[in-house]
């Protein structure tokens, strides 16, 4: 915490004693200025965005058979790759003798800036002028975990925070009800679990929490069956008495915070369920996602995102499993779209319909992509069996707050295997998207074991052609 | 700040690492500067601070903007100071540049703190005197420490043990008081929970209070550091620096077995093993000349690094990362130093060029893969290997002998009846109804059809594979070999991961720019060249344990007391307990650190004496009370006017609760226990598919030490008080404030349980007496103390609110109790 940061949570408490107000029961954020950073930066430059729907397909979609048409790859499906497009390479399952696996979808060109879409994605391609697309980007590490935690933290072994608790340490939350920093998941169990939105060595008040969309939506948020709010909110009076005659006694100002946390808790026992609550949206608003109250779905969850958005919430990451085809392809690959494509376009469109797109910021994306190469299936190739992990070149893109809708970013090669033009390293992205917070990645810092930590290490440059 | 103020949704305020370094009192030497008029001086207030602040990027290595600050010369010639004019010098106008400003100096990290400006512009003003000649002076923590003098001290009576006078010295310096001693019952609960993390009884209570003497104290003390709790409190801080977890981390987080370490861990405090001991076992246990079952389950230290076992993972990789882990862990855990910059290049500003890292990680590089592929050729078939230990048990191997035998004489009874089968088979084959023959198999039809002189011998083998399926006797032994086998499955014994050199050691090479597939100039295993000479002894595991746990290793002894007095206190001497290189605090008392640091040496390397002494002084016996002067001058408690104030750790608050409520189960050792978690919480990470089962009756409520990690989803209240995921080495954990603890604390089922509980032994301990007395028992299990009329009345008043429903309103009550911020407060 900096030196401003701490003083402003004195004077915050001084100036709510000096008004003779306590904490129960009055919105703070309608008391306070919305936009001050409670973190621990004034920004470094203009802020274009204010939030991040961050939205991660974990297991990585072929980016081949989605966003990138490759003639050449098509035409020779099925034959030898040759062999200096293999050499010196590692693949995570595939040997050196390979076979080049062209996609079985069909492609169009969408929008008047013409992006390419598989016939997969129908619905986000009528908005295909609202995205930027980079089809360049690569990464470090060819295994799931590592690379899921290398994209969201900067490195591929656990113990660094993410991507989400260096801006939650940085720029601090806008709610005061909820926490700055949500994830939500769905589809089957997959991924490197919490350690995605861990904080690391920052302190765990920036990690994420997950609301779940089964039981409790914040873990322990309801109270025991038997407790009326009356009942607890008496509680809460006696506790709050108490540890006010105990900060009488002792002077810590730390039971003031606390007392102040249990405050916020009750409130939250409201805010929560009621964010979590879609019976309240139009059925125009839930058709147009695909959501149903009630049922977890990443339909769902792209509708709190949207919900979560307006309440101020700075940082929302939905990860949705299940997309590490490397074997039956032609069919898992539709399925994951059907769930998931409508909801991603539905939330383009609902979010700009209310003026929200402007500042907020979507990232599509994934671990890594997938190989032009064919990984199993049967010798005749009368389909594409799966694709094995690639590093080197996949696409990911970005919509809304400060980005340019339209623009494509670099070029991979014919097979779409390597990078021919303007690479998009994973620091560059994150130093983008550092950057359209308002957060300049180089002097975003945490001082742990004698060295300045960053979340792009000692990389990153910033992908400029894609602002707005 | 002309806004109005802001904080987020989850405010915090008291202890965080940035917050002692930005906003705490500044280093020793600036305290001195800042405490009387002293003339700066340059070996001691300017050099170390342009250390500090400029040599990472104006330095030797690299020289930003062409500029060079560690040489007299090159800083002079730079014309950034101009001797004698503040005003006209760049490098002071940088430095004095509000946070955020775009040309301020260091670029990177925390600005200056107002006094290092001062003295700054004290020492250009003054000629900017850089003695020629100068050689700057060794680091203060690569230099042996030395027991110093006690420093005079006015106020002598206060004193109680040496550690007093360093910290009175300087209270005195700044014309501060120490506070009063704490009172009986809350000194009596500090030591409960800084020696066992538990909380005292009520008659324990009593009875000190009855008779609060020093004496009496002593005593207490002697006996709480020979409980076998005292273990487990002292085991969690280590296991978090050990990432001790009990699965693999990763994708494919499944879980591990090597529970066996932590109980190591819990037995060698209570056996107060010496520390030097203590380190050499852990990093070579299995090469000690009398290695012990023991000695070698020690080693499980470094077998507890994350591994990568996810599929079409690369085995060599996964080796590697691993061996750097254990590398840097070594570096942070003995050294205080981290070492992993020079993975890629020469420290910047610490004394380690890259050479030492690699030399270093030489010491490690002769172990298994613990992640390989089981098959070669195929990548999807990696699996977690690595060499594991049979535990000895004397039980198990009774009980698995006595099952062998049982088996063989089964088996044999089974080959005998099968014997008096066959012999029957020719008469058996004419007995058989023709009803009988229709619901049999084809083949064996086949033979019955066929007439016994016309069958093979295969044929014949059919025949009697049927019949002895068929036959009652015959089943009812298959039926008890099948339970033996599932018995002597049960009796395996169990196993730990453990470190194995292998026979032929690696070569290590330097990874050019930290990339292992990058291999560069070839490096035999040493030890940093700027620190102690290795001692005697092959280059192995071994020799570095040795020399780690040297006497003359300036480093580890200093770390290790600093670390302690950090579990005690709060904060460490050194404020930043991982790094005691250059860009690290400074020891807010130096030579009281030194005075430990040589006194743990001194005394055999004893654990408990240290703490012993420490809990004994005036210093630690201090009460906690925050007064408005002491809040203004020194919130941080830097100097230690004031006794420790710290929101206990995860573990300790389960442990308090489970206590209090009395449903604490005190069993110790053995496999990993679970603790109720709401549903789900396992079914969205990697890993084999896991049915999370509560573990049955009091194996529930055993301690926090004991609850199993699984790294892709930590038990979900431990997260919410700051544990970690183990994930890596883990020196300080945060201490937050957040609402998700209050609602841990008020609705998981864990604690409601404990409330009900609580709220019944109250009920049932306490029935007969007038209900004030009922509610003054209740508070005391909570905070040791009495409560005062005024919290008695708040509590009655809650009473009062359920005339008709004791359970209700003795549950609020303990609800109540065990959320105040004093009963989660080791005050």
């Amino acid at each position: 915490m900096s030196i401003e940061n701490q003083s402003q949570a004195m004077t915050r408490r001084g100036f709510l004693q000096n008004s003779g107000i306590g904490f129960g029961g009055i919105a703070l954020a309608s008391l306070l200025q919305q936009d001050v950073p409670g973190g621990t930066l004034t920004p470094h430059i203009a802020p274009r965005a204010k939030h991040v729907i961050y939205l991660h397909m974990i297991g990585a979609p072929s980016q081949l058979d989605l966003f990138e048409p490759k003639p050449e790859l098509v035409k020779r499906h099925n034959q030898p790759c040759p062999a200096e497009v293999t050499k010196d390479r590692d693949f995570a399952f595939i040997g050196k003798t390979s076979t080049l696996a062209g996609s079985p979808f069909k492609y169009t060109k969408h929008g008047s800036c013409g992006h390419s879409f598989s016939e997969l994605l129908p619905n986000l391609a009528s908005v295909s002028d609202e995205i930027a697309m980079i089809h360049s980007i690569h990464t470090e590490e060819i295994n799931h975990a590592p690379a899921q935690m290398f994209l969201h933290s900067g490195f591929g072994r656990g113990g660094r925070p993410s991507f989400g608790s260096w801006v939650s340490y940085g720029l601090g939350s806008e709610n005061e009800n909820l926490p700055g920093y949500i994830v939500l998941l769905s589809g089957p169990k997959g991924g490197a679990g919490t350690s995605l939105w861990s904080s690391g060595f920052l302190p765990s008040i920036h990690q994420g929490i997950q609301f779940r969309s089964e039981g409790d939506p914040v873990l322990f948020l309801s109270s025991p069956q038997e407790h009326t709010t009356k009942d607890r909110r008496q509680v809460l009076d006696t506790l709050s008495d108490l540890n006010r005659q105990q900060l009488a006694a002792t002077g810590d100002p730390e039971i003031e915070t606390r007392i102040e946390q249990y405050e916020m808790a009750f409130r939250m026992q409201a805010s929560v369920p009621d964010l979590m609550n879609l019976e309240g949206e139009s059925k125009e608003t839930l058709a147009l996602y695909g959501a149903e109250p009630g049922k977890a779905s990443f339909a769902n969850n792209c509708l709190l995102a949207r919900r979560l958005v307006e309440r101020g919430v700075r940082l929302i990451e939905l990860y949705d499993a299940d997309w590490d085809h490397h074997s039956g392809l032609d069919k898992r690959l539709p399925a994951k779209c059907k769930q998931t494509d409508q909801p991603i376009a539905a939330l383009i469109m609902d979010l700009k319909r209310r003026g929200l797109l402007d500042d907020t910021l979507i990232v599509w994306g994934s671990e890594f992509g997938r190989t032009p190469l064919r990984q199993g299936g049967n010798a005749k190739g009368t389909s594409v069996a799966g694709r094995d992990h690639h590093k080197d070149a996949f696409t990911m893109w970005l919509a809304g707050g400060g980005v340019q809708g339209g623009v494509s970013y670099g070029r991979t090669d014919d097979f779409g295997m390597d990078i021919v033009e303007n690479g998009v390293h994973v620091h560059d992205l994150n130093a983008t998207i550092l950057h359209l917070l308002g957060i300049d990645h180089q002097r975003l810092t945490y001082r742990y074991q004698g060295r300045e930590f960053r979340l792009t290490d000692v990389h990153g440059n910033l992908i400029r052609p894609i602002l707005a | 700040m002309t806004q109005l103020p802001h904080s987020g949704f989850f405010v915090r305020l008291l202890t965080c690492i940035a917050a002692v370094a930005v906003f705490g009192l500044g280093p020793g030497t600036c305290w001195a500067a800042e405490g009387g008029n002293a003339p700066v001086s340059f070996e001691r207030d300017i050099y170390p601070l342009l250390q500090k602040a400029c040599f990472e990027c104006h330095g030797a290595e690299t020289q930003e903007a062409d500029l060079r600050v560690d040489e007299r010369t090159a800083l002079f010639d730079s014309g950034s100071i101009v001797p004698g004019r503040p005003e006209d010098s760049e490098l002071l106008r940088r430095v004095a540049l509000s946070k955020g400003h775009d040309e301020i100096m260091p670029a990177v990290g925390d600005p200056l703190l107002p006094s290092e400006v001062r003295s700054l512009r004290q020492w250009i003003a003054s000629g900017a005197n850089w003695p020629e000649g100068f050689i700057p002076p060794k680091h203060w923590a690569y230099v042996k420490p030395n027991r110093p003098q006690l420093p005079e001290v006015n106020r002598q009576s206060w004193t109680q043990s040496p550690i007093d006078h360093f910290v009175l010295a300087k209270l005195e310096s700044a014309s501060l008081e120490p506070s009063p001693a704490a009172s009986p019952e809350k000194l009596l609960r500090r030591v409960h929970f800084d020696l066992i993390g538990l909380p005292p009884t009520p008659a324990e209570v009593d009875a000190f209070v009855a008779d609060p003497s020093q004496e009496h104290f002593r005593q207490i003390v002697d006996e709480l550091l020979a409980r076998p709790q005292f273990g487990e409190r002292w085991a969690r801080p280590w296991l978090d620096l050990a990432r001790y977890a009990d699965s693999h981390g990763f994708q494919r987080d499944d879980l591990r077995e090597i529970w066996a370490y932590r109980d190591w861990v819990i037995q060698a405090m209570n056996d107060d093993m010496p520390f030097d001991r203590f380190t050499i076992e852990q990093i070579a246990g299995d090469l000690l000349p009398d290695a012990t079952e023991s000695s070698r389950i020690a080693t499980g230290f470094h077998r507890c690094a994350p591994t990568n076992v996810e599929a079409g993972s690369l085995p060599e990789e996964t080796r590697t990362e691993q061996i750097i882990d254990r590398v840097n862990t070594t570096g942070a855990v003995w050294l205080g130093t981290t070492l992993e910059c020079c993975q890629c290049h020469d420290h910047k500003y610490d004394p380690f060029p890259m050479k030492d890292y690699y030399r270093m990680l030489a010491f490690f590089n002769s172990t298994k893969r613990e992640a390989d592929r089981t098959n070669p050729k195929q990548p999807s078939s990696i699996a977690f290997q690595g060499p594991s230990m049979n535990l000895a048990d004397a039980e198990k191997d009774k009980r698995r002998k006595e099952l062998e035998t049982q088996q063989a004489k089964i088996k044999k009874q089974r080959t005998v009846r099968r014997g008096e089968l066959q012999a029957d088979l020719k008469t058996w084959v004419t007995t058989i109804e023709v009803d009988a023959m229709e619901s049999m198999p084809d083949p064996v039809k086949k033979v019955i059809a066929k007439g016994p002189e016309q069958w093979t011998d295969k044929e014949e083998k059919t025949l009697l594979d049927f019949c002895v399926e068929q036959d009652t006797s015959s089943q009812k032994l298959g039926k008890q070999l099948n339970k033996i086998e599932r018995d002597l499955k049960a009796a395996q014994p169990d196993t730990t991961l453990v470190m194995i050199e292998l026979e032929q050691a690696r070569p290590t090479h330097i990874f050019e720019r930290g990339n292992y597939q990058n291999p560069g100039e070839l490096v035999e295993p040493g030890t940093p060249e700027t620190l102690h000479a290795m001692p005697e002894g092959p280059a192995n595991r071994l020799t570095l344990g040795r020399w780690l746990a040297s006497q003359e290793n300036p480093l580890v002894a200093r770390v290790v007391v600093n670390r302690w007095w950090a579990e005690l206190f709060g904060q460490g001497i050194v404020a930043t307990e991982e790094d005691f290189g250059i860009k690290g605090e400074l020891p807010t008392h130096p030579e009281l650190l030194d005075w430990l640091a040589v006194e743990l040496m001194e005394n055999g390397w004893s654990r408990k004496q240290l703490l012993r002494e420490i809990v004994l002084s005036a210093t630690y016996q201090q009460s906690s009370k925050m007064t408005k002067q002491l809040l203004e001058v020194d919130d941080q408690n830097k100097l230690l006017a004031r006794g420790p104030r710290i929101r206990m750790d995860a573990e300790m608050i389960r442990d308090n609760a489970l206590a209090i409520s009395g449903l604490l189960s005190l069993k110790q050792f053995g496999p990993p226990i679970r603790p109720y978690q709401p549903e789900g919480i396992w079914t969205k990470v990697g890993g084999q598919k896991y049915n999370y089962q509560v573990s049955p009756g009091s194996e529930q409520h055993r301690r926090g030490i004991y609850v199993v990690l699984k790294r892709g989803s930590p038990y979900p209240s431990f997260l919410n008080f700051d544990a970690t995921a183990r994930l890596a080495c883990t020196v300080q954990r945060s201490r937050t404030n957040t609402p998700l603890q209050a609602l841990t604390l008020l609705n998981d089922p864990v604690y409601v349980e404990a409330a009900q509980a609580f709220a019944k032994r109250i009920q049932a301990e306490a029935n007969e007496l007038p209900l004030e007395q009922q509610l003054e028992y209740a508070f005391q299990l909570c905070t040791a103390r009495k409560p005062n009329e005024s919290e008695l009345a708040t509590l009655t008043n809650l009473v009062k609110l359920y005339p008709d429903d004791a359970d209700k309103a003795w549950e609020s009550v303990a609800t109540v109790l065990l959320n105040l911020h004093e009963t989660i407060t080791k005050d």
